[in-house]
């Protein structure tokens, strides 16, 4: 399924966005602080209703729809992680199953299945009886994809899924993210992850988007002095050949 | 696992259900005046069959029908909607140390039930201008709070807490200030005594608006049992969960809202009931909503018919308010609870 966003806009902070990603594709969003990353991507999961455009999946408008039903279709994991009782990982994970259930309907035989394929397929079947507030946050962000999955949507969006962990957790989380076959929108922060892991990525500056399109046409030295201030040096991934930045902070450079 | 969960909780309700029908003719049986426990059950079948009782026996009968089975019943419908209430509030405001009172709207009940007792105001009612005026001033409290808490963005945890406190201190402040200006002692022990929770008094007739307000109440979380786990998670996942985060917290303000007027009016601001019990049931079930409102309300009942025997038991012929007992078993709960291993009392 895919998803594009048709100009939206949101007074003051984003104007005319229009980006998209194709079925199956993982496309990333980067750009510097107050951009407008996260603003966009709330308009996606309708956390924030935007003042103009429109969010289209498979050419439907996402925003006229029930909350209930496009939860069935778009999942997102958001940078709001407090959790304020102590639910364990199996019941965090059934949460998923909440857009597909009415108001006295018991889990099936199904939804205990999918949330327990969901943990497997993201490595925390051991997980389950845990309580989340203990885990990790390497661990929790996989537990929270779980849940994404068991809503099975079409469309996974993600808010800076690699926030707050170390290197390995990143690289696990961004190729299990890759792994999943979904269509992805995600904000990054790491221009080498979003260009190691992304088919595609848009760059937001000011609440615009300047460039989209492969990692190596758009991710260059030139657009990263421009939008970010910084200078940088493209060198080639040794291993896996992916174009890389290599940064010079201003004030040190001779 | 859930599996686990679910095998573990039935047998905990039926269990808990057995409980309250002893705690019920326990509640009954006890007092000043003890009535043996068979008789009781005995008077209870009369009653309700229609069956014969002697003429010595009518004295009995009339304590156990007329006096202590209307307050043994609001006992347990208040101690039912406290906790239940106390569930829904502390995933509504996202907050693990919220409780029926933190909205403030016990604290606007209690200037008009303070007022009636200081004043005299609703003189005409009789017996029930205290509660009419408790409704009627946390109907007031409910809205202004309300007013004040809510943005464009719909009501925020943050918001309601904070606003709730605040209205709060005011309401007391008021209801200081009646207490202080009262004509005589009487009426302002009548007023702290009213503050701190009591049964004493009830009749049949305060019994079915409280029961239906509290089944109804119940009945309607339990439908949104399922919605107020996603809650909990935070507005931004419920959203993406399909939750509609404003419309549901404003009802469930209104609901929560509705159900502790009517159970502070009836019996007063019960002090720990709707903070301690949602804890204590979590630590046995988990924080599965669908399970914690089944429990909850089965354990806060059976709980605060103990409370008010022991109000009635510890100081015979005196009365003590069921705040006092509340508070003098609720503090060194919580502390337990709070320093025990593997429970994690509130979000990280």
């Amino acid at each position: 399924m895919d998803l594009e966003l048709d100009s939206i806009s949101v007074d003051g902070i984003v104007d005319g966005i229009s980006l998209s990603a194709g079925t199956g594709e993982v496309v990333g969003v980067v750009g510097p602080n107050g951009s407008g990353k996260s603003t966009t991507l709330r308009c996606v999961y309708r956390a924030l209703k935007p003042s103009g455009g429109a969010v289209l999946l498979d050419g439907r408008d996402l925003l006229s729809l029930p909350l209930k039903e496009s939860a069935r279709r778009l999942a997102a994991l958001t940078q709001d992680s407090h959790v304020e009782f102590d639910f364990t990982v199996a019941e965090v994970v059934a949460m998923g199953r909440l857009p597909h259930k009415g108001a006295f309907d018991r889990d099936t035989e199904r939804d205990h299945d999918l949330v327990t394929d969901a943990l497997r397929r993201v490595d925390a079947g051991h997980l389950a009886e845990r309580s989340f507030l203990t885990l990790s946050g390497g661990e929790r962000q996989r537990v929270l994809i779980a849940r994404a999955l068991v809503q099975e949507p079409d469309v996974l969006v993600l808010d800076e899924p690699t926030n707050h962990l170390d290197i390995r957790h990143q690289l696990d989380v961004l190729a299990l993210v890759r792994g999943l076959g979904l269509t992805v929108l995600m904000v990054l922060h790491d221009l080498n992850l979003a260009a190691a892991y992304c088919d595609r990525v848009h760059v937001l500056d000011g609440g615009r988007v300047v460039a989209g399109g492969k990692p190596a046409d758009v991710l260059t030295p030139d657009l990263v002095q421009a939008v970010f201030g910084v200078r940088a040096h493209l060198v080639q991934h040794p291993v896996s050949g992916v174009p890389q930045l290599l940064f010079e902070h201003p004030e040190v450079s001779p | 696992m859930t599996a686990v969960r679910v095998a573990r909780t039935s047998p905990l309700v039926v269990l808990l259900v057995v409980v309250l029908a002893a705690s019920v003719v326990a509640g009954v049986a006890l007092g000043p005046v003890s009535i043996p426990f068979g008789r009781v059950v005995g008077f209870l079948q009369a009653a309700v069959t229609g069956g014969r009782i002697e003429a010595v026996d009518a004295g009995q009968y009339r304590i156990v029908w007329d006096i202590r089975l209307p307050r043994v019943l609001l006992a347990a419908v208040v101690g039912a909607g406290l906790s239940v209430v106390g569930v829904a509030i502390q995933a509504m405001v996202r907050n693990a140390l919220a409780d029926p009172y933190v909205l403030g709207i016990s604290s606007g009940a209690s200037v008009g039930a303070v007022a009636v007792a200081t004043l005299g105001l609703f003189a005409s009612l009789g017996i029930y201008a205290m509660s009419a005026a408790a409704f009627l001033s946390a109907l007031g409290a409910t809205a202004l709070v309300y007013l004040a808490a809510r943005t464009r963005a719909g009501l925020t945890p943050l918001r309601l807490v904070l606003t709730g406190t605040a209205m709060a201190y005011g309401f007391q402040a008021l209801t200081l200030l009646l207490v202080f200006q009262a004509p005589h002692g009487e009426a302002a022990r009548a007023a702290m005594f009213w503050l701190l929770g009591s049964l004493g008094g009830v009749t049949w007739g305060a019994l079915p608006v409280a029961a239906a307000v509290v089944a109804v109440g119940t009945a309607y979380l339990l439908a949104n049992a399922r919605r107020l786990n996603g809650l909990s998670m935070g507005d931004e996942t419920a959203t993406t969960l399909g939750i509609d985060v404003v419309r549901m917290r404003r009802r469930l303000f209104v609901v929560t809202a509705g159900m502790t007027g009517v159970l502070v009016a009836v019996s007063g601001a019960v002090g720990f009931v709707g903070l301690m019990l949602p804890h204590l049931v979590r630590m046995v079930v988990g924080s599965d909503h669908r399970r914690v409102l089944v429990v909850a309300p089965l354990a806060g009942a059976s709980f605060l018919i103990w409370v008010d025997v022991a109000a009635r038991m510890v100081a015979p012929p005196e009365e003590l308010p069921l705040g006092v007992i509340t508070a003098a078993l609720g503090v060194p709960c919580f502390v337990f609870l709070m320093r025990r291993r593997g429970y994690v009392f509130g979000g990280s």
